[in-house]
């Protein structure tokens, strides 16, 4: 006869404490953690080059690049100048875990950083559900895909803070509206910060560098 | 498909639960998930039959409660369903809100011998 046996228990349970291992190391050493997300293609890897660049070694970044296969995301950082740049190659997972992170982050000497960027598998489902000890998760999109993405994604907007648009070089070329864009993340997450660039030609980018100096500035030791 | 993922962290901590209690065979597996998690019950059901195929977990069942998203208005303290993924208070039209329920992933119970 079956008996009831109460478990109350979140799945993610593993996952969870994983992350705050993380955002603990993290908050004591003073680093600032990005979770970038987006769909593949949307400009997450050029938005990092483009960082990298302006930056240089005035904050100085490490960077994690995930993707299902290849280190070319990786390999592309490096030349812009990452000194700090390690690659997960998931070999199937559509999202990265706390605990591919915490393992590359255990081989990371931190003492010096102060930002830190997780690039996530381009995915605008799965990641939603794995916290990955990150300070706030910034998801970009771009004016080749449809102005509707945030109504699509409803769980991936609510829970970015920041939304880039990118690509506004290419505004007019195809019937995505902007207005309705912004109008559809602010739908679904009311206090979204919104910055319009094109990481093609540098446009719009200054409003991300001066919200990252100062998000940096912010997160003290 | 993350549902995957999700189902052998079910089966992991599953079987952790029936080593430390004893038990012999899970009839159910009873399962509260919220709308704003985007899991899909049927993708999960498949992930977790292929992965429990030749495991003390093949036969069993599992029961998933869907948990509708609730949000609670930051300004005028309305709690209300989130209709369509639709996040501005009915009453007063704010967008400042709290989601105080949509984003559980959890094991509630077994029923088990």
């Amino acid at each position: 006869m079956a008996e009831k046996v109460t478990i109350e228990k979140k799945v993610l349970s593993e996952n969870d404490r994983l992350a705050a291992e993380i955002r603990s190391t993290l908050e004591n050493l003073g680093v600032f953690c990005i979770n970038m997300v987006s769909s593949p293609g949307s400009g997450k890897t050029s938005i990092l080059e483009r960082t990298l660049a302006h930056f240089g070694e005035s904050i100085p970044t490490a960077l994690i690049a995930g993707d299902v296969q290849t280190e070319n995301d990786a390999d592309r950082l490096k030349k812009a100048g990452g000194k700090t740049v390690r690659a997960i190659e998931t070999g199937g997972a559509c999202h990265l875990d706390a605990k591919m992170v915490k393992r590359v982050l255990d081989d990371i000497d931190l003492q010096d950083i102060r930002l830190l960027f997780i690039e996530n598998v381009g995915n605008l489902v799965c990641p939603a559900s794995f916290d990955l000890g990150e300070d706030l998760k910034v998801v970009l999109m771009s004016t080749t895909e449809g102005d509707d993405k945030p109504l699509k994604y409803p769980s991936m907007f609510r829970r970015s803070s920041v939304m880039i648009i990118n690509k506004c070089d290419l505004l007019g070329l195809s019937n995505f509206d902007k207005e309705k864009a912004r109008e559809n993340a602010l739908t679904i997450n009311g206090k979204m910060k919104i910055i319009e660039v094109s990481c093609r030609t540098g446009e719009g980018l200054e409003e991300w560098y001066d919200w990252l100096e100062s998000s940096v500035a912010q997160k003290k030791r | 498909m993350h549902e995957l993922s999700i189902a052998q962290n079910i089966i992991e901590i599953v079987s952790q639960e029936m080593k430390s209690r004893q038990l012999k065979c899970v009839d159910t597996i009873a399962l509260r998930i919220g709308a704003l998690t985007c899991i899909s019950p049927d993708a999960l059901e498949f992930g977790f039959q292929a992965a429990t195929v030749d495991t003390p977990l093949e036969s069993t069942k599992l029961v998933i409660e869907r948990l509708p998203v609730i949000g609670k208005c930051l300004s005028c303290g309305c709690e209300f369903e989130v209709e369509e993924y639709v996040f501005i208070c009915p009453e007063c039209s704010s967008r400042n809100l709290d989601i105080t329920q949509g984003k559980e992933v959890e094991i509630a119970y077994l029923e088990a011998t």
